[in-house]
């Protein structure tokens, strides 16, 4: 496995918000995101075992395996949103750019900021299409008008939304398609300049037309976002990511580049479930 | 096809649904007409009485010149002091144990005596309420009260609150009070949890959480649950009596001390009368407390219609 291993003091310090990471030499991405023996649960019941599994930054990490295998508990404890579900807890090490992400003290306010999330089902708020992009900056500080509306413009264009809306922003965001809906989701993410964005199985109630825009655009995004993707859909896996890991029961069976994984994978369960023999 | 358990004839099923029909028919048929009967010689009764007049005169004697100013600006009084006092709190308070409180013993345990609550007489809340508002416990004689401003002018203000329509306005906020919070609770509860989710992954606090997404969205159905508990307090009179709505007035409030009864008590003194002439004239203030409550709920459906445009499309 190609886990790096690091000194943590030769970690990146935490970032300063909005700032991209230094670039690192060729070959060796800077890290984004670390794990070392992480495990979860929900009360008693174990969902993640001892994970280990380092994020490059600017890359789509995509999560894979079988419903039930973790994935999806691993994305919410990166935004910590797990701390919304009684009995959720976790130990080992998590950390974000040397942040500690585990750590009870932490503002899980400003972590959030700087970790966005989009959905399994789109769910804009039931406001017009200009304020859901503008909510998550208007959490955060005071705009101007023109600013706000240079920003709102700025997000729609990177989530590829503004040509079809730019004339409607005052309509209601539920009038769009769900593939709309999805993408206005993401701008509503980004708008917030994150550092990370978490994406819950993003295409699932999707059309393949609104799936293929999606994953378009999740490769232009990620030359300023670290991505990580938890999908069933693994053509998908292969198509956007540049590294792939496969969870079942918990563990992390293997992770890796893509095309190696799904085409010569070293662990049998692997090779059984990209090949569809079960999941 | 292997066939298991035995068919149940499509006649005998037509026969049932056409039966059930009929019973639900029946019910409804019976509950419309009582109610059409009961109205229908309320109006008969009290029409011929109503006049600008009726409207604008003080009580009296003379069944003739008797009026309902005094009952029906003390309802209004009333009201408006419950609504000021009842409505945010219950809403915080709704708020604090949907939004914020972890599922708790503590909280399940508030939960259950809110519930009971709304069940309890409101004469209970009467007793009450005379005691903790009306007398202060006792802590403060009502010989010697502890006042602040000008007993003629409308800033005044004066502890313990004694008679007042004050006290009255705060009492019947809290007969209101259980079934507001319960109603507020379930109009946050219909908000779907992905807009919170989505809300808090965008880095809210649970305050602009609630400010921004859950109140907006669950506004519509609180302000209905807010219409059905003051449609519940304009028409309370036992709680009143306790704490001392007068049954028999002839000023209207001008401050929060005045003295005042509310259309219940008038309607409810008119009505134990032996004198035929007055069972009219409290059909006719039944007449007015149904317009009243009318224009209530008049109020509430103009002003969820507004608040729910923006969210359509």
């Amino acid at each position: 496995m190609s886990h790096v291993l690091m000194d943590p003091a030769t970690t990146i310090p935490q970032a300063q918000s909005g700032s991209t990471p230094t670039p690192a030499p060729a070959g060796t991405p800077p890290l984004a995101v670390e794990m070392r023996g992480l495990s979860a649960w929900y009360g008693t019941h174990q969902v993640l075992q001892s994970i280990d599994l380092d994020i490059a930054a600017n890359r789509v990490c995509a999560l894979i395996g079988p419903s039930g295998c973790g994935k999806s508990t691993l994305l919410r404890w990166l935004n910590r949103m797990n701390d919304t579900i009684a009995g959720a807890r976790a130990s080992g090490r998590l950390s974000l750019h040397g942040l500690d992400l585990l750590d009870r003290a932490l503002d899980v306010v400003d972590l959030r900021r700087r970790v966005g999330m989009v959905f399994q089902k789109p769910n804009p708020f039931p406001k017009s299409i200009f304020d859901n992009v503008a909510f998550g900056p208007r959490l955060h500080r005071a705009y101007g008008r023109t600013d706000l509306e240079e920003l709102v413009e700025q997000s729609l264009r990177a989530s590829a939304l503004w040509e079809e809306v730019k004339d409607r922003l005052k309509k209601s965001a539920l009038s769009l398609s769900g593939g709309q809906q999805q993408r206005l989701c993401i701008a509503r993410a980004i708008a917030v300049d994150p550092e990370v964005l978490l994406m819950d199985e993003p295409c699932s109630a999707l059309d393949p037309r609104s799936t293929a825009s999606i994953e378009e655009l999740i490769r232009e995004l990620r030359e300023n976002y670290t991505i990580i993707i938890v999908t069933h859909n693994m053509p998908q896996a292969s198509r956007v990511s540049d590294t792939t890991a496969f969870f079942d029961e918990g563990k992390l069976i293997e992770s890796g580049d893509p095309d190696t994984l799904f085409t010569t994978p070293r662990e049998r369960r692997t090779e059984d479930y990209v090949s569809g023999r079960f999941g | 096809m292997t066939t298991i358990g035995q068919e149940i004839p499509i006649a005998t099923r037509r026969r049932k649904d056409k039966l059930m029909l009929a019973a639900c028919l029946g019910a409804t048929t019976l509950a419309v007409t009582v109610l059409s009967v009961l109205l229908l010689s309320i109006f008969v009764q009290g029409a011929s009485s109503l006049s600008w007049s009726f409207l604008t005169s003080f009580a009296s004697r003379k069944p003739a010149q008797a009026g309902i100013l005094s009952p029906l600006m003390g309802s209004l009084w009333v009201c408006a002091i419950c609504a000021l006092v009842a409505i945010p709190v219950g809403i915080a308070t709704a708020i604090y144990l949907e939004e914020y409180a972890r599922r708790s013993r503590l909280r399940n345990f508030i939960q259950l005596n809110i519930s009971n609550l709304s069940g309890v007489p409101s004469i209970v809340y009467g007793i009450l309420a005379l005691a903790a508002f009306g007398r202060c416990f006792g802590a403060i004689s009502a010989d010697d009260p502890l006042s602040l401003g000008d007993p003629d002018g409308f800033f005044y203000l004066q502890l313990p609150f004694g008679r007042s329509v004050l006290a009255g306005g705060l009492t019947l906020s809290l007969v209101i009070l259980p079934i507001m919070i319960i109603a507020a609770q379930e109009a946050l509860r219909a908000v779907p949890p992905s807009l919170r989710q989505a809300a808090l992954a965008l880095g809210s606090t649970r305050w602009q959480m609630v400010w921004k997404v859950t109140l907006p969205s669950a506004m519509p159905t609180m302000m209905t649950g807010a219409i059905l508990s003051m449609s519940r307090a304009i028409g309370e009179a036992a709680p009143l009596l306790v704490v001392g709505g007068v049954l028999l007035l002839f000023s209207v409030p001008e401050n929060l001390m005045s003295d005042f009864t509310v259309l219940p008590l008038q309607i409810y003194n008119w009505a134990g009368r032996p004198q035929a002439e007055f069972h009219k004239i409290a059909a006719a203030a039944i007449i007015v407390q149904l317009a009243v409550l009318l224009a209530f709920n008049a109020v509430a459906i103009i002003i969820r219609r507004k608040l729910q445009r923006p969210l359509q499309s």
